[in-house]
C-alpha cells in the first residue's frame, strides 16, 4: 500500500479548503499540543521524524531549525517559499488551493519552534486563486485566535504575512527569495552566511518550502514514529507527487517515499498509448532525465542519486515516444535562459550559448562539432555559477545526449518537427479529461 | 492619468504590515498597476514616496519582474503556457490560434485593447497541460477551439469561467486580488480541487485505501457533520 492520502484526504470534499472543514478532522488541535511541547522538544520532533525539506534540495528540515542560534536577542522570521516556478512542478500550488490551514497551522507550530513572531507566505505572483485562498485561510486563523496576540492564551504571539511574488523564478531560491521580500530585484545572496543565521532583515531566518511546513502538524499529531513508517532510512514519509505528461489520468498523486514510477505509473492509469514512457524527469527539469529502464527504482533521494539523477521536487514529468528530446530539451534551455537574473557571468551568458546551440538542433542546422561544445558550455557553467539555477541549466543537455545521442545527430539535418509531428505529441481533444 | 488619494491610502496599508515597510514594494507595485493598468511612472513616485525611496530605486525593482507592464494593458490579460510539458502536449499549437485570432504577439495588445497576449513559463499546472490563462486564472487543458470561444466570449461581454476559479474580471481586478489589499470576495468559486487535483483520493477509494493523516474521518470530528452541497 504506497497511496497515502494525509495532505490531501479530504480533497474531495467541497469545502476542503475552509476552517470547518481542516478542523472536522482534527486540525488545529494540534497548535495547543504544540505550544505544551515548548519550542526545543517539538524541534527534537521534526529531528526525529526525519523530514527532509520539499522544495527540491531534501535538506533535513530539524537540523535546519536546529541552526537558528537562541538567545541571541535578534528576531526571528520564518518565510515559506511559495514560488512553484520549477517546470514539472505542480504540487504546493494544489496543496494551498485545496488545504491551505495544513499550511498555516505549519506556520503557527514551525515559528513557535525557532522563536520566531513573524511569519511570510511567499507566493509566486500569477495565482490569484491561491492568493484569496490562503488570505481567507489567514483570516479565519486570526479570528479564531490562532494567530495574532497571545495565542490560546500561551503568552506566544505571531503575525502571519501572504506575500505576492511579481513572476521571477529565481525568486524561488532562498536568497533571491529574501531579496526580492525585502523589495529588491530577486538576485542570489552570496552563501555563506546562510539564512539560519543573517537572513530576511539580516536576522535568523528558516526558509522553508509549502510541502515540507504542511507536513508539521500532521508529525505532531501523529508522532515521529508515524511518518517513519512510509519510505526509508534516508527518506522517511510521504510525498505529494504530481505526475504530468502522457499518461491517461495526469494528476496529484501522494505516496509513500520509495513508490517507483512504475507504481506511480499504474495509479495514472498508464501511458495513454500503452507501453513505457521514452523518456521521464523525476523531479522538475533542473534534474538529469532517465529512460525505461529507471522505472523500477524506488522515488527517494539516495535511489535517485544512485541513479545519477535526483528527486528533486518529486513530481515526475513523463513522455512517450512522439516527442522530440531535443525540442523538449532546447524549451527548458529556453526558460533558463529567460529566468537567469543575469548576476554571473558563467549562467547569464552560458545559457545563452547552450539555447542558441540547441535551437539550431531543433532546427536540423546543428553540426556535429557543436555537441562537444554545448558539453563544454555546460561543464564551464556546472559548479561556477553564483546559484543552482547555473547548474540546474548545465542539466538537460548532458543528461539527453547521454540517452538520445542518436536525435541530436539528426538534428544536423532534420528539423524536429519533421522527424516528430508536433500534432502527434499533443493530448487534446482526443483523451482529454477534465 | 494619477494616482489617487485613496490608493495612496492603501499604499501606506500594505507598508504597515511588514516589520520594515521596504518589504511592501510588490505588492504596491501590484496594486498601483491595477488602479493605471500598468505601472506608470506616476505609480512608481507614489510606491517611492510613500517608502522615501527614490524613484530609481523603486524603477529598477519594477523592471526585474515580467508581472509588471510598463505600457497601458489590454483589459483581458491572456497567458498561454509554452514551457516545455504544455507546449508538446498542445500549447504551442494553442499560442497559434490565440494569437492568430487576437492579431497580436507576444507582448502585444489587440488592436481593440481588449486581449493583451503574452507566451507565459510554467504555471505550476502541468498535469493540466496545455494550460491558458485569463486574467491570470486557470484555464486547463484547453484546445484551440475552446480557447478561441473564450476570446469569443469576452469580446462579446460573456462571462468566462476559470476552470477553477471565478469568472475573470479584467486584468486590473487581477492585479488588485495579487496586490492583497481587500477580500474580494471570490474565494469561494471554482470548488475545492478538480479531478486531476483529487487523483489520490479517487485512487483510494478504489483501492479501499483510508485516510492516513490520523485525525478524525468525516463527520465524527469536534465540529460535526459535513454538509455536502
Ligand atoms: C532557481 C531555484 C528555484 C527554486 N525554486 C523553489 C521553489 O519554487 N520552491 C521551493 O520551495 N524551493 C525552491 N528552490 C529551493 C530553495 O532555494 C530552498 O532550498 C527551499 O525553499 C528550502 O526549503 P525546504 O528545505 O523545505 O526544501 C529553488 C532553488 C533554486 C536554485
Ligand atoms: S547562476 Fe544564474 S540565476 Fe544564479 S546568480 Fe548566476 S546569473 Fe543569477
Ligand atoms: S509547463 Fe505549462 S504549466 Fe507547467
Amino acid at each position: 500500500m504506497t497511496l497515502t492520502p494525509v495532505l490531501t484526504a479530504h480533497w474531495d470534499e467541497p469545502d476542503s479548503y475552509t476552517m470547518q472543514a481542516y478542523r472536522r478532522h482534527g486540525g488545529y488541535e494540534q497548535v495547543a499540543q504544540g505550544l505544551a511541547m515548548g519550542p526545543d522538544a517539538l524541534i527534537a520532533l521534526v529531528k526525529d521524524s526525519g523530514l527532509r525539506g520539499r522544495g527540491g534540495a531534501g535538506f533535513p528540515t530539524g537540523m535546519k531549525w536546529g541552526f537558528v542560534p537562541q538567545g541571541d536577542g535578534k528576531p526571528h522570521y520564518l518565510v515559506v517559499n511559495a514560488d512553484e516556478s520549477e517546470p514539472g512542478a505542480c504540487k504546493d500550488i494544489p496543496l494551498m488551493l485545496a488545504n491551505p490551514h495544513a499550511l498555516v497551522e505549519g506556520c503557527i507550530l514551525t515559528s513557535y519552534a525557532i522563536r520566531a513572531n513573524y511569519a511570510f507566505i511567499y507566493v509566486r505572483g500569477e495565482v490569484p486563486h491561491v492568493h484569496r485562498r490562503l488570505r481567507a485561510a489567514v483570516r479565519e486563523a486570526y479570528a479564531a485566535g490562532f494567530l495574532g496576540r497571545d495565542i490560546q492564551g500561551s503568552g506566544f504571539d505571531l503575525e502571519l504575512v501572504v506575500h505576492s511574488g511579481a513572476g521571477a523564478y529565481i525568486c524561488g531560491e532562498e536568497t533571491a527569495l529574501l531579496d526580492s521580500l525585502e523589495g529588491r530585484r530577486g538576485q542570489p545572496r552570496l552563501k555563506p552566511p546562510f539564512p539560519a543565521v543573517a537572513g530576511l532583515y539580516a536576522s535568523p531566518t528558516v526558509v522553508n518550502n509549502v510541502e515540507t511546513i504542511a507536513n508539521v502538524p500532521y508529525i505532531v499529531r501523529n508522532g515521529s514514529d508515524w511518518l517513519r513508517q512510509w519510505g526509508t532510512e534516508k527518506s522517511p514519509g510521504f510525498k505529494l507527487m504530481s505526475v504530468s505528461g502522457h499518461v491517461q489520468r495526469p494528476g496529484v498523486y501522494e505516496v509513500a517515499l520509495g513508490t517507483t514510477m512504475r507504481q506511480l505509473l499504474e495509479y495514472a492509469g498508464g501511458m495513454r498509448n500503452g507501453g513505457d514512457p521514452k523518456f521521464w524527469l523525476p523531479g522538475g527539469s533542473s534534474v538529469p532525465m532517465l529512460t525505461a529502464e529507471h522505472l523500477d527504482l524506488p522515488l527517494t533521494y539516495e535511489d535517485m542519486a544512485a541513479a545519477g539523477t535526483m528527486l528533486g521536487t518529486a513530481t515526475p514529468m513523463v513522455f512517450d515516444e512522439t516527442v522530440s528530446v531535443v525540442k523538449a530539451v532546447t524549451r527548458w534551455l529556453e526558460f533558463y535562459s529567460h529566468e537567469s537574473c543575469g548576476k554571473c557571468t558563467p549562467c547569464r551568458e552560458g545559457t545563452g550559448w547552450i539555447t542558441g546551440t540547441l535551437e539550431k538542433f531543433e532546427a536540423g542546422h546543428g553540426s556535429e562539432h557543436e555537441l562537444g561544445m554545448l558539453e563544454e558550455i555546460c561543464g564551464q557553467i556546472l559548479g561556477r555559477s553564483f546559484c543552482a539555477l547555473g547548474d540546474a541549466a548545465a542539466t538537460p543537455f548532458p543528461a539527453a545526449l547521454k540517452h538520445f545521442p542518436e536525435e541530436f545527430l539528426a538534428g544536423t539535418h532534420t528539423a524536429a518537427d519533421v522527424a516528430f509531428d508536433p500534432a502527434a505529441a499533443t493530448v487534446l481533444p482526443a483523451g482529454a479529461t477534465r | 492619468m494619477s494616482i489617487s488619494e485613496t490608493t495612496r491610502t492603501e499604499l501606506a496599508e500594505l507598508a504597515g504590515r511588514y516589520p520594515e515597510a521596504r518589504s511592501a514594494l510588490l505588492p504596491m507595485l501590484h496594486l498601483v498597476q491595477s488602479e493605471e493598468g500598468y505601472v506608470s511612472p506616476e505609480g512608481i513616485a507614489a510606491c517611492a514616496e510613500t517608502l522615501s525611496l527614490s524613484t530609481a530605486e523603486v524603477a529598477a525593482v519594477a523592471t526585474f519582474y515580467t508581472m509588471y507592464k510598463r505600457r497601458p494593458a489590454g483589459q483581458h490579460h491572456i497567458g498561454v503556457c509554452t514551457n516545455t510539458m504544455c507546449a508538446l502536449l498542445g500549447g504551442d499549437a494553442l499560442w497559434d490560434a490565440v494569437s492568430a485570432h487576437a492579431g497580436a504577439g507576444h507582448d502585444e495588445v489587440s488592436s481593440n485593447g481588449l486581449f493583451d497576449l503574452e507566451r507565459i513559463e510554467c504555471q505550476a499546472a502541468c498535469t493540466h497541460a496545455p494550460v491558458m490563462t485569463v486574467d491570470w486564472e486557470f484555464f486547463d487543458r484547453m484546445t484551440p477551439d475552446e480557447a478561441i470561444a473564450v476570446l469569443d466570449a469576452l469580446e462579446s461581454g460573456q462571462e468566462v469561467r476559470s476552470t477553477r476559479g471565478p469568472a475573470v474580471r479584467g486584468f486590473r481586478a487581477a492585479s488588485r486580488t495579487i496586490s492583497g489589499i481587500d477580500d474580494d470576495g471570490l474565494t469561494a468559486e471554482g470548488g475545492a480541487a478538480d479531478a486531476l487535483m483529487m487523483a489520490t483520493t479517487t485512487a483510494a477509494a478504489e483501492r479501499g485505501i483510508p485516510a492516513a493523516d490520523g485525525g478524525p474521518a468525516s463527520g465524527d470530528g469536534p465540529i460535526g457533520k459535513v454538509t455536502l452541497t
